[in-house]
């Protein structure tokens, strides 16, 4: 679908876009924080609680085979998307960071002092703090890959710092703080030379490109459904068979058992080891339905557009005055974070967001990205296939006016 | 003058404004014209936590009435708590403690606020009030 051409009838699939901020309409470019949602996924939450609403896997009844099957569907087109082996190896869970702590714990048994694991400078808070919790488990310790002023990773230092000691690897696919695309091939490759398994990121990469885990060799790869259209409180895990086979179970529960006496339990196979309890089940199916619809437009169509968006919008922003990119990499995805002079990102944010601008401002839950620049923030724009030129328009002159006050 | 009289002038004062813009402009403008506060005086023992903006407190007593001296890497922040010493300076501290501050809903502060901030006003007051408990069992 040619996006430039359909951007009307897309945009008109997002109620939201028509909300309005003091009298302004909304221009939202806070898409990396979550991004909005389709008719059809809204409707499909509402669908499943008119028509389907049971509780799967355990029911003989209609309804139960009926909501089981979709949401097992559901499942497969998640396999596919991702081109992952088998359906066993998609894990629902509740958002990235429940995936990132689910995968954490797996290594709890097999992680102990004296092992090594690697960290990269750009990463979201929750593929940070889990690890640390499992540091302070099992006596590992972590080694962080550096960054430039470009916000790309040193991978010359991520070569250096790889030993027989490592044993994971965890790394985004896209810094939702700077936008930078980790080599993340690479990054794979090289760890597993040394039999580290390597975990990525992926929850700021799947809205706007194709991923495919075989091809990268991913041994995990974790997203949320709420960042491509999808709703809030659902996550995928990828992870490979043969890892998930030997992890320990995360949370017991029913559902993800075998037998249960009181003596011994065991546990079910994958994947419903890792979902035990009854789950999300209208926002997976929702999430599929997402997916569906981002896979209508087309991923190639919605990077070529976002690709357009941001480089148009980087010229523009350029026309400021001491507006200065924090992530400069050539490989960048939808996002451009920016500080304009030393006027306090979160003056500025506020004053557009009176304009019905809505960006965020602040660390974006990455700390030590903010730290390398010695800045307490930025102000975050982040965009979604469905805005348009005149929206960036928009920014700019509210920008400007924001200046113009506050200078 | 006294806290309520400070607070009716206050709320007279943006009477006269329209629109959002024009308030968010005047508090701009009180921000831009806080005293900076001594460097000395802007160390962790006195930031404000909750803020996205950095907020620094501190207060002195004399001759009965307690001043209070405050800073913020951020203009807006500034801004509102000019707003806020100029109704809570140089008061009694029993009155500071007392004190009802209305004039933030009246002016229409609150709900132009997000929610971060909201909690950022919210620890500042506190933070004041807890100065004059202080000053007032000494
Ligand atoms: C790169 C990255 N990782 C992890 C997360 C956390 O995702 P969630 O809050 O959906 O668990 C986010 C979301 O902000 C993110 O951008």
């Amino acid at each position: 679908m040619d996006i430039k051409k359909n951007i009307d009838s897309i945009r008109n699939d997002f109620p939201i876009l028509s909300t309005s901020v003091n009298g302004n309409k909304l221009v939202y470019l806070d898409n990396a924080a979550t991004s909005q949602t389709p008719n059809c996924v809204i409707d499909s939450i509402s669908d499943y609680y008119k028509n389907l609403n049971s509780n799967i896997h355990r029911g003989v009844h209609f309804l139960s085979q009926k909501a089981t099957e979709i949401y097992e569907e559901t499942r497969f087109k998640f396999k596919k998307h991702l081109n992952a082996n088998s359906t066993k190896e998609i894990i629902f869970t509740s958002g990235t960071t429940h995936s990132i702590n689910l995968v954490a714990n797996g290594f709890n048994n097999s992680l102990k002092a004296g092992d090594e694991i690697i960290v990269s400078s750009l990463e979201h808070h929750s593929n940070i703090v889990p690890w640390q919790m499992l540091c302070e488990k099992t006596g590992a310790t972590m080694k962080v890959i550096p960054m430039n002023q470009e916000g790309e990773l040193n991978l010359n230092a991520y070569e250096d710092m790889l030993s027989k000691k490592t044993k994971i690897v965890f790394v985004n696919h896209v810094s939702n703080a700077l936008g930078t695309v980790n080599p993340i091939k690479f990054i794979i490759d090289r760890a597993h030379s040394f039999s580290a398994k390597v975990l990525i990121d992926g929850a700021q990469a799947i809205p706007h490109f194709k991923v495919d885990v075989n091809d990268l060799n991913a041994d995990f790869y974790v997203f949320s459904a709420h960042k491509f259209c999808g709703p809030t409180g659902v996550g995928i895990l990828y992870a490979k068979q043969s890892i998930l086979e030997d992890f320990p179970p995360y949370q017991g529960g029913g559902e993800m058992i075998d037998e249960v006496t009181f003596e011994k339990t065991t546990y079910a196979d994958l994947p419903n080891k890792f979902e035990p309890g009854t789950p999300n089940i209208a926002g997976v199916i929702a999430s599929g339905i997402a997916l569906d619809y981002i896979n209508g437009i087309g991923l190639d169509n919605i990077k070529k557009y976002e690709d357009e968006l941001l480089s148009y919008a980087t010229q523009k922003l350029k026309t400021i005055n001491n507006l200065k990119i924090y992530g400069t990499s050539q490989n960048k995805t939808s996002v451009i974070s920016f500080n304009i002079g030393d006027i306090h990102a979160y003056d500025i944010g506020s004053i557009i967001d009176n304009l019905g601008i809505a960006v965020r401002t602040g660390h974006h839950c990455a700390q030590p990205i903010m730290d390398y620049y010695n800045i307490p923030g930025t102000i975050r724009v982040s965009f979604c296939f469905y805005n348009n030129f005149d929206e960036i328009d928009k920014l700019v002159n509210a920008l400007n006016r924001a200046v113009k006050m506050l200078s | 003058m006294k806290i309520k009289d400070i607070q009716e002038e206050i709320i007279d004062e943006f009477g006269i404004f329209d629109s959002w813009m024009d308030k968010y402009e005047y508090i701009i403008e009180l921000g831009k014209n806080v005293p900076k506060i001594n460097e000395d005086d802007k160390v962790d023992e006195n930031i404000i936590k909750g803020c996205q903006s950095k907020v620094w407190l501190h207060a002195k007593k004399s001759n009965g009435l307690v001043q209070f001296y405050a800073d913020s890497d951020a203009l807006i922040t500034k801004g509102i708590i000019s707003l806020l010493l100029r109704v809570l300076s140089n008061q009694k501290p029993s009155d500071i403690i007392q004190a009802n501050l209305d004039f933030i809903d009246k002016i229409g502060l609150r709900q132009h606020l997000s929610v971060n901030r909201a909690n950022g006003l919210n620890n500042m007051i506190k933070k004041i009030k807890f100065y004059a408990i202080g000053y007032n069992n000494k």
